[in-house]
């Protein structure tokens, strides 16, 4: 592709009076993009995720050893070495072959948890913010008396009551993690709730069911990506608090919270058990928070360069 | 509108204005509190398939397994069950912990000061160099110091307090010995040393027992600089972006103005100014912190009421657990209505009467 | 005042600006907000009288040294009382600010610190420059609240800016910038935020203030009639530059285009005018 075509492709992308509704879509994709990429740090976020993904997906070819059986006689405990780099648990499994296969558990946690909170603040959100009156009244009387609980310590008493298991933790986090959701797909209906085209199809007789679902809904989808983006960190951290006491996954399972735990009883003699799975913790959350805030900057004009 | 000239009709207006947001202020109150009293009855008693057999385990006879249900009212009505529930959570009855053989209420008396001193002490650590990092962040703004700055946040954001508490562990007790090993106190002090308070720090210094307060504080510096990093991560984040605001406000090209020093105008104007949300912030700080020493008190075996609550969950204590949920829940609630009232009594623009 | 204003250049004039710019780097590219400006003043009060964005407010925060960091300033001379103010340290042009040049800006709702009393935002400028302790300090900042015809001013010293009036407020801005006694003041639209039967109020307190202490005055408006009828000079700026220099009292004769618009668009009682005139703007003005 020579120089020309792709300055030319620029302009069409960048042109003031895009021909098309698509074009203009692309275009301003395009210039959000450019505002994320030119944001190195949002940028490495991105790198952090893909690469994620890609262990997750990949685990199985990447991981050198199993994730559940182990040397029992000849490798307990080692220390990270050439055979095992980040060295072997109590059980004599490799940490490393751990973590890769960890990455699956992180992402079936953040993923549930987000399809599970997100659609139930989108409904209590818009509904409050449509149908207003006593509904939003005791709606968000609702949303803020959750909001006001302390996260961890409820997720704590809810999986105490359902049992300790991911899926149990799973569901403890999104009943915690909606509330925010809430407020924001509420505020963007009040947005919009008197705009004219609103006005349009209620005079074309469609059903407030229909409004809510198929006008109102789709507008509040990408702040609530953001928001959720923004709050994948705090998911991931407290699933592994949950996975340290004992309340989330159960052993063997190698999810990375549960492994700092099994690995605290050595800690202060081989501190690398606990140490690996709390090092991949925090370097996924911490790409979660970059590719998060590169995002709020890309798509929200207003904080431009705050 | 001059307000000078116009003072009787505003006073009864204020008088109104203060009314309705007392009426707001305790309608929000009272339903927070009832809604964390609504959630935990509903784990307590709605959740488990049976919670006679929580408390008895499934080998009970059925005699005692009857005897049992009645005596912890589970023949009524849901709805009665509620009240009966919050009349005896209000009068602080949370049942007896299985575990302790205690009232919880005794059990969490004897545990909440020690987590109230450690998160005092975080928040404090936390304020003390949050601040001054915010400032200096939004002050000289995209320099490195703002980068730095914003890393620290962005790892305390990121990294999981448990693990970094192990570690911790590691460098400063077990290699470099510079405090401590995890408990609240050495062995040969907890006989010794009668706390008043509850706050050894304090106990100790009105005491005149140095050396008490010198091992107090050489177990809780650890733990309370893992959650001042917390706090600071918090802190100096907000302080930067409240400061850029006031930065950019007029009032401080006033100031400039009149010639006085890039020192005064930064923590004699924009600093007051923003001190007003900060303390909103270092509030809701200071709440998160109770919250987080569920975690940091597991790791360093510190008897607040987080380690209680994680003791009773491993031994399936649900009135324990539940017991610590709605007091860690009502201070964290407390304090956040209370963060609400402050803002309004510290800033000038909406002082009342 | 006496003399005109060649007259003023030669006998070391209070202030003298020759080629002043002041310029602001953007992604896209340089942007000059002020494009050579050169005029002197005198104890006199002299206008600068623009649209917005012809530069006239950037004129006098340059000569404040209040322009935002990322701001470039260059002048062939830029200097108060004989003294290079692109010379001098900062700490030097900061002991100037307050002490011999002082600004008053449009709206004491936001120019006002919200969370210091009215009167120890006066204290302060007067501490800052001078050793005076509390009492005396108090007592003068009081004189001060007085001298700007404020009744009462013991009850309005402990106020805060949110308690009192725009026009209340602007009379404490003024107290607090002359309490050092400065011998220049920038008043940069000191009324535009005010209701219209206190602009008067304020603008003839000011104006007693500047005449009685002999000072320099440098009043910036968007309001040519204002201006003409409060100053003794009028700098007309378009687009960075000074396009016109003239008596106040001659204005009637304005030669420049602009100018004259400025004054057709002035409406007149008993002159019924349509169509309203548009003003002109060509863009070798700006050139």
């Amino acid at each position: 592709m020579s120089a020309e075509t792709i300055q030319s492709r620029r302009d069409w992308l960048l042109s003031e009076r895009p021909a098309s509704r698509m074009q203009a879509r692309l275009g301003r994709a395009y210039v959000a993009w450019r505002r994320f990429s030119a944001n190195r740090l949002a940028f490495l976020g991105l790198l952090i995720i893909i690469a994620l993904l890609v262990v997750a997906a990949l685990a199985g070819v990447l991981a050198p050893y199993s994730p559940t059986f182990g040397d029992l006689k000849g490798s307990r405990l080692l220390a990270p070495g050439a055979e095992h780099w980040f060295g072997t648990d109590d059980l004599g499994r490799d940490i490393l072959s751990r973590i890769l296969y960890g990455s699956r558990w992180t992402l079936y946690v953040v993923i549930l948890v987000a399809i599970i909170a997100a659609p139930i603040g989108l409904l209590v959100g818009t509904v409050a913010g449509y149908a207003g009156g006593w509904t939003d009244a005791i709606l968000m009387r609702i949303t803020d008396i959750f909001l006001a609980f302390p996260k961890l310590i409820l997720a704590l008493a809810f999986v105490a009551a359902l049992g300790p298991g991911i899926e149990n933790a799973v569901l403890a986090i999104a009943i915690t993690s909606w509330p925010p959701y809430a407020r924001i797909a509420r505020a963007e209906t009040l947005t919009v709730r008197n705009s004219d085209y609103i006005k349009a199809v209620q005079l074309m007789g469609a059903s407030p069911f229909r409004i809510v679902l198929r006008h109102i809904m789709p507008l509040c989808i990408s702040s609530l990506i953001i928001r959720v983006t923004l709050d994948m960190a705090g998911i991931i951290l407290t699933a592994a608090g949950l996975g340290f006491l004992g309340l989330g996954a159960q052993p063997p399972l190698p999810e990375w919270g549960t492994m700092i735990a099994s690995g605290r009883r050595f800690v202060l003699d081989q501190w690398w058990v606990a140490g690996a799975p709390g090092f991949a913790i925090l370097i996924v959350s911490l790409g979660f928070n970059l590719l998060g805030d590169g995002l709020r900057d890309a798509l929200d004009p207003r904080s431009g360069d705050q | 509108m001059s307000a000078v000239e116009n003072e009787g009709g505003r006073g009864s207006a204020r008088a109104v204005a203060l009314a309705s947001f007392i009426g707001r202020f305790l309608v929000i109150a009272i339903t927070t509190y009832l809604g964390l009293l609504a959630v935990t009855f509903f784990i307590g008693r709605v959740i488990p398939i049976d919670p006679v057999l929580a408390v008895l385990g499934d080998r009970a006879p059925a005699n005692v397994v009857e005897r049992t249900r009645r005596e912890m009212g589970l023949d009524l009505p849901l709805v009665e069950q509620f009240y009966i529930y919050v009349k005896s959570a209000l009068s602080g009855d949370f049942g007896t912990s299985v575990l302790t053989t205690n009232p919880v209420m005794t059990d969490i008396r004897r545990a909440l000061p020690a987590t109230t001193e450690l998160a005092t002490l975080g928040t404090l650590i936390g304020a003390l160099f949050g601040v001054p990092l915010g400032v200096l962040a939004a002050v000289k703004r995209g320099s490195l110091i703002d980068q730095i700055v914003r890393i620290i946040g962005l790892i305390g954001y990121s990294v999981p307090i448990f693990w970094l508490g192990l570690l911790a562990l590691v460098l400063f007790y077990a290699k470099l010995q510079w405090v401590a090993f995890p408990a609240r106190l050495d062995v040969v002090y907890e006989y010794t040393f009668t706390p008043i308070t509850g706050f050894y720090l304090l106990d100790s210094a009105m005491q005149g027992q140095w050396d008490v307060f010198y091992d107090a504080f050489r177990h809780i510096i650890l733990p309370a600089s893992l959650l001042g990093y917390f706090s600071l991560a918090y802190i100096s984040r907000m302080t930067r972006s409240f400061m850029l605001n006031e930065l950019t406000q007029e009032y401080i090209v006033a100031a400039r103005a009149k010639g006085l020093s890039e020192t005064r105008i930064i923590w004699g104007h924009a600093l007051r100014n923003a001190a007003v949300p900060m303390v909103t912030v270092i509030a809701l700080s200071y709440a998160g912190l109770l919250e987080g020493s569920v975690l940091t008190e597991t790791v360093f075996s510190w008897p607040g009421i987080g380690l209680y609550i994680t003791n009773s969950l491993q031994n399936a204590d649900m009135n324990a657990v539940l017991g610590g949920t709605i007091v860690i829940g009502s201070v964290f609630i407390g304090i956040n209505l209370l963060s609400d009232l402050l803002y309004r009594v510290l800033d000038p623009r909406t002082k009342t009467g | 005042m006496s003399g005109g204003p060649n007259q003023q250049r030669s006998m070391s004039a209070l202030l003298d600006v020759d080629d002043l710019r002041v310029t602001f780097p953007t992604r896209s590219g340089l942007i000059e907000a002020v494009r050579g400006v050169s005029f002197s003043l005198g104890r006199e009060r002299l206008g600068i009288v623009g649209e917005s964005g012809s530069g006239k407010s950037q004129t006098g925060r340059a000569i404040m040294g209040l322009t935002p960091p990322q701001a470039r300033i260059s002048a062939n001379k830029l200097a108060f009382d004989g003294i290079d103010l692109l010379a001098v340290s900062p700490r030097e042009r900061r002991a100037l600010r307050g002490k011999r040049i002082a600004m008053i800006l449009q709206d004491p709702k936001y120019s006002l610190d919200p969370v210091m009393s009215i009167g120890r935002q006066i204290v302060e400028t007067l501490r800052t420059h001078e050793k005076v302790g509390k009492a005396e300090a108090r007592d003068r900042a009081l004189a001060m609240l007085e001298a700007v015809q404020i009744r009462d001013p013991a009850r309005v010293f402990d106020l805060h800016p949110h308690e009192v009036s725009g026009g209340m407020g602007q009379r404490a801005m003024i107290a607090m910038m002359l309490i050092a006694g400065p011998e220049m003041m920038i008043a940069d639209e000191p009324t535009s935020a005010l209701d219209v039967t206190v602009q008067l109020d304020v603008l003839g307190i000011l104006d007693r203030l500047v005449s009685e202490r002999g000072m320099g005055l440098i009043f910036i408006s968007h309001d040519l009639r204002l201006v003409s009828s409060f100053c003794d000079r009028v700098i007309v700026m378009y687009a960075g530059k000074v396009v016109e220099q003239l008596k106040a009292s001659e204005l009637g004769r304005a030669q420049h285009p602009y100018t004259r618009g400025l004054l057709n668009c002035m409406p007149r009682i008993g002159f019924e005018r349509h169509p309203l005139p548009v003003l002109d703007r060509k863009p070798e003005w700006a050139a």
